[in-house]
């Protein structure tokens, strides 16, 4: 964090407090009060109307032979090993064709953007359903290129990549974030790898990707927290009676489980349970990435 | 050669803007066809175009206009924008221009909620609203966003109020003026930028949020829009596709509408925190 100069700052404990109340009510009753609650409630039976009930390590234990629960960590694995790398892809593609100055460059990248911001509402959602539908426009179309799927929406196999497109179809946060990473990587680098005779490849290989790997670290970490937690997709493409998860429970997103046992059946400690794992989860590949980002991250100034 | 290749870019380029934005034309395209045509007609313009399923829609689900859903949606996104705007200015002021001790911790502590998934909190807080007796009704929904709990908009502020130049506080400071002032007369007008990203993306997420309305709200009276779609799938035995794709659609004007007008604002707030969405 940047630093205040010496000479504008004037102590004033007071008046730094009072600017933050509304802010630390807000931490203390919303967010720390709720996290510890939520540990307690991890380890008891509650169902909202009776007290809790301790049960010490059950709900984590219970988790291992529900066999709904292990799906969703599979539907999930799979939907975050999927999405993420797909969407970055889009991203850092269309951001690299939309770099160099250009006639209405502005444009494209509004037009462009434009999918991030209506992409995870309801109304899209829907969009998708019907146009990923039996004998409609997706399915119509492979058929005539002679790949006969019968459908995504109601197909098992199917079911997921459907999500995985409408999420990958929302690229336009990161790729906003990687054309202000890329205007930042000094011309003379391309042109001195020029000079050496790079191809564009070559200069891709060995200027864009390591001049960028902070940006793309920056923007994978925010698309997997994202992604581990999408609901509104899943649970309104594939409702059903049961709120969500089909066809086959294919589509039952760690989320929409949680959803069904915390908001449907009442299975509060459970469902704290559960949460607690996602933390555990989300934590344990933040951390992993930042490990392993040493390897391929690289900072102005260690560059050899 | 050279005009060559910038028609080719371009050529490539809209090839893929309409690839990208087919949906949305699909969408827009759709609700104004017949009903059975919807998911089975290929063609993209609708022949001839009905005006009907515009009239279904805006006589709403179960009884309800859809002028009172767009009611409902509107009041929740805008008492969201008043309370996220004036709540995370305050916090963002404190933690960018005012020295005390704990600063650094608190800040940390602020980024850190950035990587909490938000399910660890939502059944504590709703078990805490069921005993307030306030589900089915906004609260809920909107006491965190008067408590500054989206952190990605203190976050932004901050980052925006430090680059301000630090002289005009001081000479302020001569002056006579204290925080308050400094805070209203300096520092928020000259925010102007930040703020207004601050309020297009909260209203815009307010405005397609699901999750809160659907654990939060049982009366569909009360239902904001994107509720009240979910419901009219659940009711309607044959969905009524037409309607639902107008419905969809004209709950999504808003957010187009913004996105016309403000869309510099919000792809640069994009770029310089690094916004999801």
């Amino acid at each position: 964090m940047t630093t205040i100069p010496a000479r504008v700052r004037y102590g004033d404990a007071t008046a730094g407090l009072l600017f933050l109340t509304p802010w630390l009510l807000g931490m203390l009753l919303l967010t720390i009060g709720p996290m510890l609650a939520s540990l307690y409630l991890s380890f008891t039976d509650y169902d909202l109307f009776d007290t809790p009930e301790w049960v010490g390590l059950d709900n984590y234990r219970r988790m291992f032979d529900d066999p709904r629960y292990l799906q969703s960590v599979t539907v999930t694995t799979a939907y975050v090993a999927l999405a993420v790398p797909l969407k970055l892809a889009a991203a850092l593609g269309v951001a690299l064709l939309l770099n160099r100055p250009r006639l209405g460059q502005g444009l494209y990248r509004s037009a462009f953007y434009a999918p991030s911001l209506i992409g995870a509402s309801v109304s899209l959602s829907l969009v998708w359903k019907s146009i990923f539908s039996d004998d409609a426009v997706v399915d119509r179309g492979l058929a005539a290129i002679g790949l006969d799927t019968g459908g995504w929406v109601g197909r098992p196999e199917f079911s997921l990549p459907m999500l995985v497109l409408l999420a990958a179809w929302q690229f336009g946060g990161p790729m906003v974030i990687f054309l202000a990473g890329l205007k930042q990587i000094p011309g003379e680098l391309y042109e001195a790898a020029a000079v050496d005779g790079a191809g564009p490849w070559r200069r891709f290989r060995a200027v864009t990707l390591p001049m960028l790997s902070p940006v793309l670290f920056f923007n994978l970490l925010l698309e997997i927290i994202g992604a581990f937690q999408v609901f509104t997709s899943a649970f309104v493409i594939a409702t059903g009676a049961a709120g969500g998860g089909g066809p086959a429970g294919s589509t039952l997103l760690y989320t929409v489980y949680l959803y069904g046992r915390g908001f449907v059946d009442f299975r509060m400690g459970y469902a704290s349970a559960m949460a607690w794992m996602l933390v555990l989860g989300v934590g344990l590949v933040t951390a992993l990435l930042f490990r392993t980002s040493r390897m391929w991250v690289h900072y102005a100034g260690d560059r050899a | 050669m050279r005009r060559l290749r910038s028609v080719a870019w371009h050529a490539g380029a809209v090839l893929l803007l309409i690839v990208v934005l087919y949906p949305v034309v699909w969408m827009i395209s759709s609700s104004f066809k017949d009903s059975r045509d919807i998911i089975g007609d290929l063609d993209l313009l609708p022949a001839p175009p009905t005006g009907r399923n515009y009239a279904t829609a805006v006589e709403g689900v179960a009884g309800i206009s859809v002028w009172r859903l767009f009611g409902n949606s509107l009041l929740l996104a805008v008492l969201s924008v008043i309370g996220t705007v004036v709540s995370s200015t305050l916090a963002a002021y404190a933690f960018a221009r005012v020295r005390f001790r704990g600063r650094g911790l608190l800040f940390a502590l602020m980024i850190s909620t950035l990587l909490l998934p938000f399910h660890v909190l939502i059944i504590p807080q709703y078990i805490v609203f069921q005993r307030l007796d306030l589900i089915d009704t906004y609260l809920p929904l909107l006491v965190g966003k008067f408590l500054a709990v989206e952190a990605f908009f203190v976050f932004l502020l901050v980052q925006f109020m430090r680059t301000l130049p630090y002289e005009l506080d001081e000479s302020a400071r001569i002056d006579g003026a204290g925080h308050g002032r400094i805070f209203w007369n300096i520092v928020l007008p000259l925010s102007r930028p930040a703020l207004i990203t601050t309020s297009i993306f909260t209203f815009i997420w307010t405005w397609n949020d699901f999750f809160g309305p659907l654990i939060y709200l049982s009366t569909p009276d009360r239902y904001p829009l994107p509720l009240a779609l979910q419901l009219y799938i659940d009711q309607t035995e044959a969905t009524d596709y037409g309607a639902l794709i107008a419905m969809s659609t004209l709950a999504l004007l808003p957010v187009v509408l913004f996105f016309l007008v403000f869309q510099r604002f919000l792809i640069e707030g994009v770029a310089t925190s690094g916004l999801k969405g």
